[in-house]
C-alpha cells in the first residue's frame, strides 16, 4: 500500500517534467531552419508559393506559436505523433514496429549489466586490494573507457568474421521461418553481441559503485553490531551489507535509463538492429524531424516508466521511504 | 567474588602516522562476576578501544600488540575466529552509543533480535518469536508486537536503545559491554535506561563493563570505577572511594570539573532589559505525504526577557524548541508571530538589510566546534570577515582579530592557521572571537560546551563568565545540561514542546522547581544525591 | 602519465605531421608496419592513419575539455542556485534538470545536431548541453548539506551577503566532488563525440577518431585495423582522463585513501 501510494505520487510528479520536455522540444523545433512544409516540398522536388501557403494552412503552421504549441501538446496527449513523410505512415506505427527490438535489447543489457556488475562488485569488495579486486577494478576502468561502437565492431571481427560463432548483424535469420522456441533461440543468438556491447559501460559503472558502496556499508555501525552478535562473516555480508549496498546501484539504474536508451542508437546502428535507436539515426540523416520528435517523446515515456519501476523496487528495499 | 573477565597488561598499537603509537599502553583491569565496572575517561583515553579489544572488533589498522584478555580463564585473544564468534553475542554482548546507526535501517527490530537466536541457538520460529516479545517486554517497551515489526527510524532514541539492550541480553550473556549507551539520549531518557540496565543486571547477575565520560553516570550505576587517561589506567577502586577520595590528580581534576547542580550565589541583576521576547511563535512546515503539509509547532508564544549584563539560560531536551528560539534571535529563522525587541528595534520584523545592521549587536556562538568554522579559511579571516562585511577596512579588521585572539586566550600569531590545526576547545574560542568581533551587546550561545570534554568545558565556561563581566555582555545561554546552566546563568527558563514551562532566578528554579517537568528533569540528572566530597 | 602521452600527441601533431591529415598521402589500405612512411598504415582512401590519430588527439581533447567546461559551468551555477535558495527556485531548476535527465542524452544530442548542424563548435556546445545534469545534481546536493552547516549559519549571523556565502563559504567546500566528477564528464564527452563522428554526424572536415572508425567499418572484413587503431586511441584517452579523476579523488578525499 505504502509502496503503491509512493509510486503513484512519483508518477504524478513526472507530469510537469514531461511537459517541460515537450515545450522544450517544440521550441527547439521552432528554432530549426525550415518546417515540415519545407521538408515536404523538398521531398516533392519543389513547389510554387501558393501551394506552400496552402500546405502551411493545412498543417496549421500559420497560427501563432502559442496556439501551435497548444495543439501540438493536445495531439501528443492523444498519442498522435503525426505523419512520417519518409515512411509514408503515421509515426506511431513506425515507432511501434521498432519498439520490441529496442525493449528486448535494453532489457537484456540492463539485466546483464546489473547482475554481472553486482557480482563483480561484491567479489572486488570482499577481496579489496588483493589481486581479484585489482583485476576487476582494472577491467572496470577499461570497460568504462571502451567506446561501445568500437567494442561492437571488434566483436564482429572476432566472433562473426574470424570465428563465425555469432551473426554479425540483424535481429533474426531472415527467411528461416522459425517459430516458437526456435525463433526465441535464433533471436537470442543475434542479441548476444549487441547486449554485451550496450551493457559494457554500465557493467563497469555498476561494478564500481557496488564495490564502493559495499566498502562504505562495511564501515557502518550496524555491521559492527552484527559482528558483535557473533554472526558469521558470510551472513553479515548477505543479511546486513548487501541490501544496504544495493540502494545506490538501484538509484543509478533510474538515473541512467536515458543514457542506456541513447546508447542503443549506436549499438543498433552497428548491428543493423531494427530498433528505435536506428530509426532515430535514420530520421536524423533523412531530416525526418516528425519521426525524431516522436522517438524522443516515446523514449521519455520509456524512461519515466523505468524510473517508476525503479522507485517501486527502491521502496521495497528501503522501509525509510514514505 | 571471582573474576569473569581479566585484562592483563593489554597494549593496542595504532597505525603509523597516528598522533601517538599506542591507543592502550599496558592496561590491566578485572571485571568481577555480577558487578558493574565503569571505565571513565575523556575522549582519546582509550576506553572505547578497551571495549573493542575485548570483542576483538578493533578498527582496521589497529591491533593488539601485547597482553592478554582472559574470559573465564581462557585468553580470548588467542582463540580461533570461529570460537570467538561463538562467544560474541552469546557469552559477551555489547551495546553501542548511537542506537540509530547501530541498528540496520532496512531490517525490522524483531528480525535483528531474532538473529541472535538464529545464530546461536536451534530454536524454531515460534519459539524465537515468543522470546523476542518476551525480551521487548522485559526492557519495558510498550506494545512489543508493534515494536518487533517496526524499523529503527520509526522508534525514538530511547526505544531504540531499549531494543539494543534487549538484543544484547537475548542469550543472557555473562558479560555485557556498554559503550556510552546513554550519551546520545536526553537526560530523562538516560535516567530510565540507566535504571533499566541496573535492574536487568541485578536480575540476571550479568557482569557489566560500562564505558562513560560522565561522572554523574558513574555515581548512579557503578559498583567499581576505573579511570583512564591517554591509554593508561590511572586509578581503580570502589565507586564511593574514588568519587569521594580520589587519589590520582587526574581523577581529582575530572571530578572538580563536573559542575555542581546548585547555582553559585546570585549576582545582582540590572533592572534594565536589553532584549525582550514577546509571544514569539514559529511553525515549521515539512512536506508530509502528497501535497499535504505537516506542521510542527516549534515555538508557542514564548515570552522572555533578558536583563542587561545578565545571563538567561534556556534549558530543555531535544525538540523543546530551544535551538529554534536561538536562531530566531539572530534572524537565522524568521518567527511567524510575536516581537523580539532590542532597545526600540523589533528584530523579528526587519528587512534583510536592516537585520544585517541589527544582528551586528546580537551575535551567536555555535555548538559544533568542528562544523561551525569553514575548514578552508584561516582562523584570522574567519574572525575578520564579519567586520569587513560591515564596512571595516581589512587591515584594521585583521589587527582587531589578533587582539581578539589574545582576549579569548589564543596565541595572536595563530590567526594564520587553519581550523583543523586547533583543538575542540580552541576552535570554540575562535567561534567566540568571531562573534565578539562585531562588538555585540548580546551573545547567544547555542550549546557552546556540549561537545567538549568536561575539563575543557570548565575552561570555556570560565572564559564566558570573564568576558561577560569585562565587556558588559548580556547572554542567552542554550543548553540541555542543567548543571552547566546552574554554573553560568542568572535566570533560567525551562522549555518543553515549544513552550516555556518555568522561568525564574537560577537558584530558585534548581532548588525549588515549581513545574512538574522541571522536577522530572532535575530528578533525572545522574548522581544528584551524592554528598559533596 | 597516459594523459601526458595523449597531450603530447596532440601537441606534436603539427610538428610530426605538418600536412593536412585528411589529404591523400599514398596508396589506400596499406597495413601497419609495412611501409616506413606510414607506420600505422593508410585508410580506404590512402590517408595516413598515424597522422589522423595524432591530429585526432587534438580534436578529442579540445572537444572534451570545452564541452566539460561548459557542462560543469552550467551544472555548478544551476546546482548552486537550486541548493542555496531552495524552495521555488529549487523546484523549478530541478524539474528542468529532471527533464533533461529523462531525455536520453544521445537522442537529444542527435536532435541538436540535426537542428543546428554539425560543425566543431555546434557539436561541442551540443555535447556540453546534454552533460550538465549530473554535475548540477551533485552541486545541489553538496549545497543542500553545506548550507545548513553551522559555519554557513555563522556567516549569516555576522552579516555576510548571499554572493559571499555562495562563492567564498560554500563553493570551495562543495567543489572537490564536482572537480572529480568533471573527469567523468570529460570522458563521456570524448565518447559522445566519437560516437557522433562514427555515425558520420560530427564535423566531417576535421580528423576525428570516430570518423576513422566509421570509415573502417566498410572494410572491416579484411582491413579491420583501420577501425581498430583509432578505437585503441579513444580507449587510452578516456582511460587516461578517468585515471586522472581517480587520482584527484584520492587526493581530495583522504578518508577514502587506501581503498
Amino acid at each position: 500500500m505504502r509502496v503503491l501510494a509512493l509510486a503513484g505520487r512519483r508518477l504524478l510528479s513526472s507530469i510537469p517534467t514531461l511537459l517541460i520536455i515537450l515545450v522544450g522540444l517544440f521550441l527547439l523545433l521552432q528554432l530549426a531552419p525550415g518546417d515540415t512544409v519545407d521538408a515536404l516540398v523538398a521531398q516533392m522536388g519543389g513547389g510554387d508559393q501558393k501551394m506552400v501557403e496552402e500546405l502551411r494552412r493545412f498543417y496549421g503552421l500559420d497560427a501563432p506559436v502559442a496556439v501551435q504549441l497548444g495543439r501540438y501538446i493536445w495531439r501528443l496527449v492523444q498519442l498522435d505523433l503525426g505523419y512520417s513523410a519518409i515512411y509514408g505512415k503515421p509515426v506511431v506505427n513506425v515507432i511501434l514496429e521498432r519498439l520490441p527490438a529496442t525493449l528486448l535489447l535494453m532489457g537484456s543489457a540492463l539485466s546483464f549489466a546489473f547482475f554481472a556488475g553486482i557480482a563483480l562488485g561484491i567479489i572486488a569488495a570482499r577481496r579489496v586490494n588483493k589481486w581479484p579486486d585489482t583485476l576487476i577494478s582494472t577491467l572496470g576502468l577499461v570497460f568504462y573507457a571502451t567506446p561501445s561502437f568500437w567494442f561492437g565492431l571488434m566483436g564482429i571481427v572476432v566472433f562473426a568474421i574470424r570465428l563465425a560463432w555469432l551473426p554479425s548483424g540483424g535481429f533474426e535469420t531472415v527467411g528461416a521461418g522459425y517459430t516458437g522456441l526456435m525463433r526465441v533461440l535464433d533471436i537470442a543468438r543475434y542479441l548476444v553481441l549487441p547486449t554485451l556491447t550496450l551493457a559494457l559501460i554500465f557493467l563497469a559503472i555498476y561494478l564500481r559503485i557496488m564495490r564502493a558502496s559495499m566498502l562504505e556499508v562495511l564501515t557502518l555501525d550496524f555491521v559492527r553490531t552484527a559482528r558483535a552478535k557473533g554472526v558469521a562473516e558470510q551472513a553479515v555480508i548477505v543479511r546486513h551489507v548487501l541490501r544496504n549496498a544495493l540502494l545506490p546501484v538501484v538509484t543509478l539504474i533510474g538515473l541512467q535509463a536515458g543514457t542506456m536508451l541513447g546508447g542503443s542508437v549506436v549499438v543498433e546502428s552497428v548491428f543493423a538492429l531494427p530498433g528505435l535507436g536506428r530509426l532515430a539515426y535514420e530520421s536524423v540523416v533523412q531530416r525526418d524531424l516528425n519521426t525524431l520528435l516522436g522517438i524522443v517523446f516515446v523514449s521519455a515515456l520509456l524512461v519515466i516508466s523505468v524510473n517508476f519501476m525503479v522507485d517501486l523496487i527502491y521502496a521495497r528495499l528501503d522501509p525509510r521511504i514514505s | 567474588m571471582s573474576t569473569t573477565l581479566a585484562i592483563e597488561n593489554l597494549s593496542v598499537a595504532l597505525p603509523r602516522g597516528a598522533d601517538r603509537a599506542h591507543a592502550l599502553g599496558g592496561v590491566s583491569l578485572a571485571l568481577r562476576e555480577g558487578e558493574i565496572l565503569c571505565v571513565v575517561g575523556e575522549s582519546g583515553s582509550g576506553k572505547s578501544m578497551t571495549a573493542n579489544a575485548i570483542m576483538r572488533l578493533l578498527p582496521i589498522g589497529v591491533a593488539v600488540s601485547g597482553g592478554a584478555i582472559r574470559f573465564e580463564g581462557r585468553d580470548i585473544l588467542s582463540l580461533p575466529e570461529a570460537e570467538m564468534r561463538h562467544l560474541r553475542g552469546r557469552r559477551i554482548a555489547m551495546v553501542f552509543q548511537e542506537p540509530m546507526t547501530a541498528l540496520n535501517p532496512l531490517r525490522s527490530i524483531g528480525d535483528q533480535i531474532g538473529e541472535m537466536f538464529r545464530t546461536h541457538t536451534g530454536f524454531g520460529r515460534a519459539e524465537i518469536d515468543a522470546r523476542i516479545l518476551g525480551l521487548l517486554d522485559e526492557v519495558r517497551l510498550p506494545d512489543p508486537r508493534t515494536v518487533a515489526r517496526a524499523f529503527a527510524h520509526e522508534l525514538s532514541g530511547g526505544q531504540r536503545q531499549r531494543a539494543m539492550i534487549a538484543m544484547a541480553l537475548a542469550l543472557e550473556p555473562t558479560v555485557l559491554i556498554a559503550d556510552e549507551p546513554t550519551t546520545a539520549l536526553d537526560v530523562t531518557t538516560q535516567a530510565q535506561i540507566l535504571r533499566l540496565i541496573r535492574d536487568l543486571q541485578r536480575k540476571k547477575g550479568t557482569a557489566v563493563l560500562f564505558i562513560t565520560h560522565d561522572f554523574g553516570v558513574v555515581g548512579e550505576i557503578a559498583d567499581r570505577v576505573a579511570v583512564m587517561q591517554n591509554g593508561q589506567l590511572v586509578e581503580e577502586g570502589y565507586t564511593a572511594d574514588v568519587l569521594d577520595r580520589p587519589k590520582h590528580s587526574y581523577t581529582r581534576m575530572l571530578l572538580a570539573a563536573v559542575p555542581p547542580l546548585s547555582a553559585p550565589g546570585a549576582r545582582p541583576v540590572s533592572a534594565e532589559t536589553v532584549l525582550s521576547i514577546d509571544r514569539v511563535s514559529k511553525t515549521y512546515l515539512t512536506r508530509g505525504s502528497g501535497l499535504r503539509k505537516r506542521s510542527t509547532l516549534a515555538l508557542d508564544q514564548v515570552t522572555l526577557s533578558l536583563p542587561k549584563g545578565s545571563t538567561l539560560g534556556i534549558v530543555g531536551e531535544s525538540g523543546s524548541g530551544k535551538s529554534t528560539l536561538a536562531k530566531c534571535l539572530v534572524r537565522l529563522v524568521a518567527p511567524d508571530a510575536g516581537a523580539i525587541r532590542m532597545g526600540d528595534v523589533d528584530i523579528a520584523h526587519l528587512s534583510r538589510r536592516e537585520a544585517k545592521h541589527a544582528t551586528g549587536r546580537i551575535q551567536m556562538v555555535f555548538q559544533d566546534p568542528y562544523g561551525s568554522l569553514n575548514p578552508r579559511r584561516r582562523a584570522g579571516d574567519l574572525v575578520a570577515q564579519g567586520p569587513i562585511a560591515h564596512g571595516v577596512q581589512p587591515a584594521q579588521a585583521h589587527a582587531r582579530a589578533q587582539e581578539l585572539f589574545a582576549l579569548v586566550g589564543l596565541d595572536p600569531t595563530a590567526t594564520e592557521r587553519f581550523p583543523h590545526e586547533f583543538s575542540g576547545g580552541q576552535r570554540q574560542r575562535i567561534g567566540l572571537a568571531r562573534a565578539l568581533a562585531l562588538e555585540p551587546q548580546i551573545l547567544v550561545a547555542d550549546e557552546p560546551v556540549s561537545s567538549l570534554d568536561v575539563s575543557v568545558q570548565a575552561q570555556v565556561l570560565e572564559l564566558l563568565a570573564q568576558l561577560r563581566a569585562r565587556l558588559g555582555l548580556s547572554m542567552v545561554f542554550i543548553t540541555h545540561d542543567l548543571r552547566v546552566a546552574a554554573q553560568i546563568c542568572d535566570r533560567v527558563a525551562v522549555m518543553k514542546d515549544g513552550r516555556v514551562v518555568e522561568e525564574g532566578p537560577a537558584a530558585e528554579v534548581f532548588s525549588v522547581p515549581s513545574h512538574a517537568y522541571t522536577q522530572a528533569l532535575i530528578e533525572a540528572i545522574p548522581q544528584r544525591r551524592r554528598p559533596a566530597p | 602519465m597516459l594523459l601526458i602521452l595523449v597531450i603530447a600527441m596532440a601537441l606534436s601533431a603539427g610538428i610530426l605531421f605538418p600536412k593536412d591529415p585528411l589529404g591523400l598521402a599514398g596508396s589506400p589500405l596499406i597495413w601497419p608496419f609495412r611501409d616506413a612512411r606510414f607506420p600505422l598504415g593508410t585508410d580506404n582512401s590512402g590517408r595516413d592513419i598515424a597522422a589522423q590519430i595524432f591530429h585526432g588527439a587534438r580534436i578529442s581533447l579540445l572537444i572534451g575539455l570545452a564541452a566539460m567546461t561548459l557542462a560543469i559551468s552550467i551544472g555548478v551555477v544551476l546546482g548552486a542556485l537550486a541548493g542555496f535558495y531552495g524552495g521555488l527556485a529549487d523546484d523549478v531548476l530541478m524539474r528542468i534538470t529532471e527533464a533533461f535527465q529523462t531525455l536520453p542524452n544521445f537522442l537529444l544530442l542527435l536532435m541538436l545536431v540535426a537542428v543546428f548542424g554539425s560543425t566543431l563548435t555546434t557539436v561541442t556546445i551540443a555535447i556540453g548541453l546534454v552533460s550538465w545534469q549530473a554535475p548540477a545534481r551533485l552541486t545541489r546536493a553538496e549545497f543542500l548539506s553545506l548550507r545548513t552547516r553551522e559555519f554557513v549559519q555563522a556567516g549569516r549571523t555576522i552579516g555576510l551577503g548571499d554572493a559571499t556565502l555562495i562563492f567564498r563559504e560554500i563553493l570551495p567546500n562543495a567543489l572537490p566532488p564536482v572537480i572529480v566528477y568533471a573527469s567523468v564528464v570529460m570522458a563521456v564527452a570524448i565518447l559522445l563525440e566519437s560516437a557522433l563522428a562514427f555515425l558520420n554526424l560530427s564535423d566531417p572536415n576535421v580528423a576525428s577518431w570516430g570518423n576513422l572508425i566509421g570509415l573502417g567499418r566498410g572494410v572491416l572484413r579484411s582491413e579491420w585495423y583501420v577501425s581498430a587503431i583509432p578505437g585503441v586511441a579513444i580507449l587510452i584517452t578516456v582511460l587516461a582522463v578517468s585515471l586522472v579523476g581517480q587520482g584527484l579523488n584520492d587526493a581530495l578525499n583522504p578518508r577514502l585513501r587506501g581503498r
